[in-house]
């Protein structure tokens, strides 16, 4: 009875069934697995965070983000006024969250590396590139660096997943890959 | 000579001291209380999310989602679960509570904690969701009532562990305590570590608020907010599979498998469990990948591990105690002939079975490092906690009100009819809700999003339709979880209220708090808890057989899952 003392004073001292000890063997097992696929995916996957990342302010960021527009605007989005930017391939480019929008809208190369920097002017946002399904989480003074390689052509959306206030779902950004 | 402080129920053979009953019914009713204004608010919630209603406003709508967070997350479950040590240490143990003054000090705080925060919500000015992220700003009141909530739950922690020192000097049992003791020690001990992390940042961030201290380092609220946030939940599990231990042993006569393996269970949790806040900052910035690896696989999966134990050792002593009854044909005729049309039982089996195969899984999955890029903040984050909060902890906790209200309110239930069927609307409503969101996260949808139409953005974007579809079927489950909920609510304060009295001393304020009359403590000291009796061995026929091939179909299920999301992962843009 699991509600009264165990009737071995010692209970260390019980025996372990058969059935236990074999399902604590495969579960192990599994643990083990999934554990050593992590390191695995690092080495072998394709997919993997950045270890890369610094302490910046907002107005550094916004800085970045200001330069790295003005020398490459291509166009602008009319109705939400904000600037499409074509870095060149293989560049820094830089996104930045604050309410409620995701800063300027990129156009990238398919099958190209660029080294994404993201980060935010205010609140904590979520970076959710949609509908590739890439999540990351922003935080205001710090600068992810994320190296990513587009491998499909088309219109993504950057919608924010973090909660950030009465206007988070009004938060939209846009990527382009061609 | 000494006042006769004890009094046993007649049903079930167990002891209940004067003071420690009271404390029991107090904390179990306000945690009831909770869990009808959460769950209330999250049937609001649910309507909201389903496309075709979006039944409140964005700012109701965000003020909905932090109430309901905060309220069954932190107060129902932690005012519950502090009913639940008085029972694991004074009741199980047959002893007296340490210093009950303090315990309804603890209690005091507790609810004037929880009614600031409350405040603070329904002011408006604090809709900052259960996390409270800086440098989004609640209102000074909300995080002093957080704080205030937690000391009141750390006094109850103390009172627990001094019991238990009681107990142990005044031998009111023999031997070493029982599983279910030893189970919620180990809740008691994860709660204490859960809530000095949550001193560390609540306290710099209420001053904050204040005013006094400029700047809080939004990364380092997130390492430590977690180690409260998610360590919470872990109290959660430990403290609900202890309900199962209990639960079988009540039901069944049940007796563990093998008290060492259930236990060196227990411990793994205590020395691996709280790594699980790593889970929450894998896709953020500034925290390394061997720092995550190591973290988010609970020291590699040793926690997992035991709750795989559990998931064999619950099931299993239940068929063990079956089979040594006759029910020995086949592989399921043991899980068969169970009691089914009773609530304690059903509840308590379906919250395992949902909490395993659902909340398990899903969690170990999206707590993998690199997984978790395609799951981070989406609204499969949710899936995965309505399986193992909602289903897992507070179906357990549905299931063993179901006997309490008899043995600890001396009330008969209103309803059985009702009864009967209230665990099955409930865990099916949370089921189809679970697994219509996690399928909706799949495809990105996000989490805590008022509007994923984005009618009033600036730039567009339309989710596939499949995951609207999906967050409509969850909405109904929603509804219909929340009317498997007000119906709990309905038959556990009707019974309290209207329930055939089995004690006459049983009165309307004994229901809510209050001593019964005093001519039902008539035990000076009870006897001493002797041991378990001893196994007879010899019976090699007596073997969890049903559950072991359930337990390899639950293995099975986890590895294809897994490598499902594996495959998921490597068709998204290539990243390092």
């Amino acid at each position: 009875m699991s509600i009264l003392p165990p009737s071995q004073k010692i209970w260390w001292k019980e025996p372990i069934h058969g059935i236990e000890m074999m399902w604590i063997i495969l579960a192990l097992i599994w643990c083990l697995v999934l554990f050593l696929w992590m390191p695995y995916w690092h080495v072998y996957g394709k997919q993997n965070l950045s270890n890369e990342s610094y302490k910046t302010s907002p107005e550094q960021f916004e800085a970045k983000a200001n330069t790295m527009a003005k020398a490459y605007t291509v166009r602008t989005d009319a109705k939400s006024n904000t600037p499409v930017v074509h870095p060149p391939a293989g560049s820094d480019v830089y996104m930045l969250g604050r309410l409620w929008q995701w800063w300027p809208i990129l156009e990238l190369e398919k099958n190209k590396t660029y080294r994404l920097h993201l980060s935010s002017l205010d609140w904590q946002h979520g970076f959710s590139l949609q509908p590739t399904n890439i999540n990351l989480q922003i935080l205001p003074g710090y600068e992810t660096v994320v190296t990513i390689t587009p491998d499909q052509s088309g219109e993504f959306a950057v919608v924010c997943n973090e909660y950030c206030g009465v206007g988070h779902h009004t938060m939209l950004g846009k990527i382009y890959v061609k | 000579m000494a006042a006769k402080m004890f009094r046993q129920c007649p049903d079930s053979g167990l002891f209940f001291h004067k003071s420690a009953e009271s404390l029991m019914k107090a904390h179990a009713v306000l945690g009831v209380v909770y869990l009808l204004v959460g769950g209330f608010l999250g049937l609001l919630v649910a309507l909201t999310r389903m496309p075709s209603l979006h039944l409140l406003s964005a700012e109701d709508f965000y003020l909905a989602l932090s109430i309901h967070g905060t309220a069954i997350l932190i107060f129902w479950i932690i005012f519950f679960e502090m009913a639940v040590l008085y029972f694991a240490a004074s009741t199980l143990l047959r002893c007296r509570p340490a210093t009950p003054a303090f315990g309804w000090l603890g209690f005091l705080l507790m609810v004037i904690g929880s009614t600031l925060v409350m405040v603070a919500f329904f002011r408006g000015n604090s809709s900052v969701m259960f996390t409270s992220y800086v440098p989004m700003p609640a209102e000074p009141i909300f995080y002093l009532g957080l704080i205030l909530f937690a000391v009141g739950a750390l006094i109850g922690c103390f009172i627990f562990l001094g019991t238990l020192v009681i107990a142990k000097q005044e031998k009111t049992y023999d031997g070493s305590v029982p599983l279910v003791t030893f189970g919620a020690l180990t809740a008691a001990i994860i709660a204490i570590f859960t809530i000095a992390s949550g001193a560390v940042i609540l306290i710099p961030t209420w001053l904050w608020s204040l005013g006094f201290i400029n700047h809080i380092d939004p990364l380092m609220y997130r390492t430590v907010w977690w180690a409260l946030g998610h360590s919470s939940q872990q109290i959660n599990v430990a403290a609900h599979v202890s309900i199962w231990y209990a639960i079988a042993a009540i039901l069944f006569g049940a007796r563990p498998m093998s008290e060492k393996v259930s236990r060196t269970a227990f411990l793994l949790y205590i020395l691996f469990l709280q790594l699980a806040s790593a889970h929450h900052i894998l896709a953020d910035p500034g925290v390394s990948s061997t720092w995550k690896v190591f973290n988010t696989s609970y020291a590699m999966y040793l926690a997992v591990l035991a709750s795989m134990v559990h998931g064999l050792t619950v099931p299993g002593c239940i068929e063990v105690a079956q089979r040594k009854k006759g029910f020995n044909n086949g592989l399921f005729e043991w899980l068969k002939k169970a009691p089914w049309a009773n609530p304690v039982f059903s509840g308590m089996f379906i919250a395992m079975i949902i909490f395993g195969f659902i909340g398990g899984i899903t969690g170990v999955v999206m707590g993998t490092e690199q997984i978790n890029l395609i799951i981070h903040n989406t609204i499969f984050v949710p899936g995965h906690f309505h399986a193992t909060v909602a289903v897992g902890t507070t179906l357990t906790f549905m299931a063993i009100t179901y006997f309490l209200i008899p043995v600890l309110f001396r009330r008969e239930l209103i309803w059985p009819t009702a009864c009967k069927w209230q665990p099955y609307i409930f865990g099916g409503g949370m089921l189809i809700l679970s697994l219509f969101l996690l399928g909706a996260g799949t495809l990105g949808v996000p989490r805590r999003h008022w509007d994923i139409n984005f009618s009033d953005a600036l730039l567009q974007f339309q989710f596939a339709g499949t995951a609207i579809t999906m967050l409509g079927i969850a909405g109904f489950g929603g509804f219909l979880a929340a009317v498997g909920g007000a119906l709990f609510c309905l038959i556990a304060v009707g019974s309290l209220v209207f329930g055939k009295r089995l004690d006459p001393g049983a009165s309307l304020f004994s229901s809510f708090g209050f001593p019964m009359a005093s001519s039902c403590y008539n035990v000076e000291r009870p006897g001493k808890l002797g041991l378990a009796p001893v196994e007879q061995t010899g019976d090699g026929g007596v073997q969890a057989k049903g559950t072991f091939v359930l337990a390899l179909v639950f293995l099975a299920s986890f590895v294809v899952y897994f490598f499902i999301n594996a495959k998921y992962l490597s068709s998204i843009w290539p990243m390092g």
